[in-house]
């Protein structure tokens, strides 16, 4: 290696890094504690006048952020949850049994990862089925777009793992559902760490199909929340307020990433490149 | 649901016992098809139902003018037709998606040879580089908003004039900037670890034959990351079509609809009450879809097995 390049690369990232990810998050960080006046035209300067707490007050009232974070739990951690358990049921039967049925569901599982969800028609589906603009709607939806990728990964991961274990247990005459919660779910542990974390990814930040299934009202999500504080902006210029809305609406996903990062960073690169 | 799930589960063990399991094929006892069900149901239900849905509503009055629903030929795909917005939605979608591709894999790539190495400044700014895949779509379209608007914090700085999202032309190559912006973090993520999966020996060989860095890369890394090339690329290119966020909150599909791909154009339209015809645009695009991803992914296994 050579010197100019030892000590050109590290600089080199720090360069990078500045401007791509510091300059942005500065930005965010110094509008979010300015007072509506300084924050009109969005610069990268300091604040004259420093007022986070203000702001991040009237984001919690106006915004209804309180409200929104709890509509997002409430839809996010079901889908979560129903992704992870039914993508690693079907993921067993997918990757254990051999035969033409076994293939073409599988195929027809995961085909979800390339096709587009028809966002218009699931309006339809839902409404006639009584579930528009309500959380077990949402919740269906969710689980349905992202269950290729949970089936997906999951299949790969336990055709990886060897038989022995379940026999043994299936030996000392364990149930298939006993094997199942007992031994193969355990040893999904990580990349049930990566699902988790790629499911919450979207469904976390997701206003599209939000959009047209909750819309606004009482079950809007934090999201929908951002976009109708943000579109209010163009009568009311308030950056401060929006900035202030997104880093608290950024700070789970940020929090959930520090915990897990070892995990989420090898499921994410295991998964992938197989 | 849960509880659903729960219930079935306790039958088969009541009727798988001892004195069937001679009859039944092993696999059906050991792998029992209902914990497959409850998945394929729910998917079956709310995603495939829907696209099939969709091969039926576009051709229809379908709208939330009038209570019934009656079938009217092409005349939706008429409409779009004539009015432009079907060629303009399909050319710049399949422009952004190409565009964002490029640029949220040359970056992750960039990013995953600078800091290829596993020391603890690298690991520390690999976390710092994967934050904007961290925070929504949304959010990143307002902070790059804020920066490029004409009074925004970009213009300040260098002291310039420029409307950088009120192009028509480059507007759209901005955007898909930020769109790689926004997932360069998880390309790279990738791309180290399929840099992580070359063997040592291969370098080492490389570099006895008196291979320089340049011809390392060429020759030997970037042939063995295929695997990492095939999936980022897949994704980009597929994830990048169904994108709403950013567009929606840079420029809204502006100026002059420069950068109106189908998810805007659906949300809009969607909006003013014309269900069909945004169905309309969605099957578009599901079939734009299905025409890139299959050659797509046919042709890049392909290239893996060549290399």
């Amino acid at each position: 290696m050579t010197p100019v390049w030892r000590y050109g690369r590290p600089a080199l990232v720090l360069l990078l890094a500045a401007l791509a990810v510091g300059v942005p998050l500065w930005l965010v960080a110094v509008t979010s504690a300015k007072p509506q006046a300084e924050a009109i035209d969005p610069n990268l300067d300091l604040p004259r006048h420093w007022q986070p707490a203000a702001n991040y007050a009237d984001a919690l009232a106006e915004g209804a952020m309180l409200r929104g974070f709890l509509n997002s739990l409430l839809v996010v951690v079901p889908s979560v949850i129903l992704v992870l358990l039914l993508g690693a049921g079907a993921a067993w039967v997918f990757a254990r049994r051999k035969s033409k049925l076994v293939s073409a569901a599988y195929a027809l599982c995961i085909s979800g990862l390339l096709l587009p969800p028809a966002v218009i028609t699931i309006v339809m589906e839902l409404r006639q089925l009584g579930l528009a603009g309500t959380r077990p709607g949402m919740i269906a939806v969710y689980t349905g777009m992202y269950l290729s990728t949970s089936i997906f990964f999951m299949t790969g991961f336990i055709r990886a793992i060897p038989t022995e274990l379940e026999e043994a247990a299936r030996m000392d005459g364990a149930t298939p559902s006993r094997i199942f919660w007992r031994i193969v779910l355990p040893l999904l542990r990580p990349v049930i760490a990566t699902a988790t974390i790629m499911v919450m990814l979207y469904a976390w930040s997701d206003v599209f199909y939000a959009f047209f299934v909750l819309g606004g009202g009482d079950r809007a999500t934090l999201p929908l929340n951002l976009y109708q504080v943000a579109s209010a902006q163009l009568y009311l210029n308030n950056w401060h307020l929006v900035f202030a809305y997104v880093v608290v609406m950024s700070l789970p996903m940020v929090a959930v990433f520090l915990v897990g990062q070892r995990k989420i960073v090898s499921g994410i690169t295991s998964g992938a490149v197989k | 649901m849960a509880d659903t799930v729960v219930r079935t589960r306790k039958q088969p063990s009541a009727a798988g016992t001892p004195q069937r399991v001679g009859r039944l094929p092993r696999a059906a006892v050991h792998h029992p098809w209902w914990f497959a069900l409850p998945a394929i149901a729910v998917f079956a239900g709310f995603f495939l139902v829907p696209n099939l849905l969709n091969f039926y509503y576009p051709f229809t009055d379908w709208s939330s003018y009038h209570a019934d629903i009656a079938f009217t030929g092409l005349d939706n795909f008429r409409t779009i037709a004539e009015d432009g917005s079907l060629l303009r939605a399909i050319r710049t979608t399949l422009v952004y998606a190409l565009l964002a591709a490029v640029f949220q894999n040359g970056f992750g790539l960039v990013l995953a040879l600078l800091l290829e190495d596993d020391s603890r400044f690298n690991r520390f700014f690999r976390a710092v580089f994967f934050l904007p895949v961290l925070i929504s779509a949304l959010a990143t379209g307002y902070v790059f908003q804020a920066l490029l608007d004409q009074d925004g914090a970009v213009n300040s700085v260098l002291g310039t004039d420029i409307p950088w999202l009120g192009s028509t032309t480059w507007t759209l190559v901005i955007v898909t900037l930020i769109h790689g912006w926004k997932w360069m973090g998880l390309a790279m993520l990738i791309y180290l670890a399929g840099l992580k999966g070359i063997p040592g020996n291969m370098l080492e060989a490389a570099r006895i034959d008196g291979a320089g860095p340049w011809r390392t890369f060429w020759s030997v890394r970037w042939p063995m990351l295929a695997p990492a090339v095939t999936f980022n690329v897949t994704t980009a290119l597929i994830g990048s079509m169904n994108t709403f966020d950013i567009v929606q909150a840079t420029t809204g599909g502006g100026p002059a609809a420069s950068t109106e791909v189908f998810n805007i154009y659906m949300f809009r339209i969607f909006g003013q009450g014309l269900y069909a015809q945004a169905s309309a645009m969605s099957l578009v695009l599901f079939l734009v879809v299905v025409a890139v991803a299959i050659p797509l992914v046919v042709g890049l296994r392909r290239r893996e097995q060549m290399l």
